[in-house]
């Protein structure tokens, strides 16, 4: 009886004042540009300055969200299983090893996105600003079911892009899809400034020059990413890499304690390819 | 070292490549014609021109570009020789100039799905190597576009394959305005 009532009312809700916490979508249509790994520290960033955050993995079938997180063995239900009523959110939603107000609401991975039931997805986000500041949602790659699906609760995207005319074509898709009714605004990643500067790749001015978006944040293609991601640790929470503190200047920029514009990540020396091999 | 002679002769970096390319599909994109659509009215363009001068039908190219804040439509037709005699149109529309087409008059149309072509030939035109079709005046109707379209017969290459070309080609050409794609 009690777990019904739960279920039906989140326990917050009644006891708490409602908050209206912001709901943000991570998309970029095109796949491996980055979205996971964008939404993970992101999403660590924040929760690390203090405020509630929930990641929500809407990558149905293809959930990796929990895997970038570390927290793959913590995770016990589902987001369709809190849909269908299996499970509360309470059992859903998995605590974050490292920062205690962040917390994963892991995909089903032996389901299909067509399982899930776009009004009843958008309506768990809602409920889900009521109990958090953030709500950042990893969107899958495409632009069908799933993204329909993801962006649905959303009034907020951020559009990870890599400088790469397949990723650029795919992110003008996608702003447009998002349509007027959002803030969009941009992440630039894996950027390589040796390439940029060798007219070798596409800089953040090519990129934005299209997209013509608020820039959020650029992050550097660093070997950094690579072994925060084969570790499960989010690269924000490593204090001394440098990537890392682009994702933290990212969500000082969502919270809004941050006005600068961001930085473009800049070469390294030879002394700091030689001893500083993997920040 | 190697980079920098290439950049002294002229190859362009690849992310400059990257950057055309990029406008140029994007602006298709939003366009938002139909491939059926471009090929329709490519088909249309070659069948008028084709009444005046002899075209290299195969190697036809109709492309549209981001100018400033508008979108052109480049034609680039081959030319194989000029027609003795003008044919007649094989349906003529109701605004069709009858041939000899020097005078200017009024041009026949191309419904585009709300946008408006219209293609005239230039009085003036150009020596028999080369065609030149020019704008004509744009009717009150306010997404009115102009043809234009330029053919130098020795050179029936694709334009996005080679800048310095398609730079020189669009001086030739009078390019012209379909309604900002935004």
């Amino acid at each position: 009886m009690q777990e019904t009532v739960q279920h039906q009312e989140l326990p917050a809700a009644s006891a708490v004042p409602r908050k209206r916490g912001r709901a943000i979508v991570i998309t970029s249509g095109k796949g491996g540009v980055g979205k996971t790994t964008t939404t993970a520290n992101t999403g660590a960033a924040l929760a690390a300055t203090g405020a509630s955050v929930v990641l929500v993995d809407a990558d149905v079938g293809l959930r990796n969200l929990d895997l970038v997180m570390g927290l793959e063995a913590r995770v016990r239900h589902h987001v369709l299983d809190v849909l269908e009523g299996v499970a509360t959110l309470d059992d859903a939603l998995v605590t974050d090893k490292r920062v205690p107000t962040l917390r994963l609401l892991a995909a089903a991975q032996t389901r299909e996105k067509d399982d899930v039931d776009t009004a009843a997805f958008s309506d768990l986000i809602s409920s889900l600003r009521d109990r958090f500041d953030y709500v950042l949602i990893d969107c899958p790659a495409g632009i069908e079911k799933g993204f329909t699906n993801a962006i649905a609760g959303a009034d907020e995207a951020i559009i990870v892009c890599t400088p790469e005319v397949s990723a650029v074509r795919d992110a003008d898709r996608v702003v447009g899809l998002l349509g007027d009714g959002r803030t969009v605004k941009l992440v630039v990643n894996r950027l390589r400034p040796d390439l940029v500067r060798r007219g070798k790749m596409l800089s953040v001015e090519d990129v934005n020059g299209i997209l013509r978006l608020p820039l959020l944040g650029v992050i550097a293609d660093a070997p950094g990413v690579i072994v925060s991601t084969n570790r499960g640790e989010p690269v924000a929470l490593d204090a001394a890499s440098p990537v890392g503190e682009s994702y933290r200047q990212i969500a000082q920029r969502i919270i809004g304690t941050l006005a600068t514009a961001p930085e473009i990540p800049r070469e390294r020396s030879f002394f700091e390819k030689l001893f500083g091999s993997l920040r | 070292m190697f980079e920098f002679i290439q950049r002294f002769f002229g190859k362009p970096a690849s992310s400059a490549t990257a950057k055309e390319r990029l406008r140029l599909v994007l602006l298709s994109d939003h366009l938002s014609l139909a491939p059926d659509v471009v090929e329709a009215l490519k088909h249309d363009l070659i069948e008028v021109i084709s009444r005046y001068v002899d075209v290299d039908a195969a190697n036809c190219d109709v492309t549209f570009e981001q100018q400033e804040k508008q979108v052109a439509m480049l034609a680039n037709i081959p030319i194989l020789g000029m027609r003795s005699r003008p044919t007649p149109p094989a349906t003529p529309p109701p605004a069709a100039p009858p041939p000899p087409a020097r005078e200017a008059e009024p041009p026949p149309t191309l419904d585009l799905g709300g946008a408006t072509a219209s293609v005239a030939a230039e009085p003036d035109a150009a020596p028999a190597t080369n065609a030149a079709v020019a704008p004509a005046t744009n009717a009150a109707v306010a997404p009115a576009a102009n043809a234009a379209a330029a053919a130098p017969p020795q050179r029936a290459a694709k334009p996005a394959q080679n800048g310095g070309s398609r730079k020189r080609r669009r001086k030739r050409a009078s390019t012209t305005a379909v309604p900002s794609a935004g």
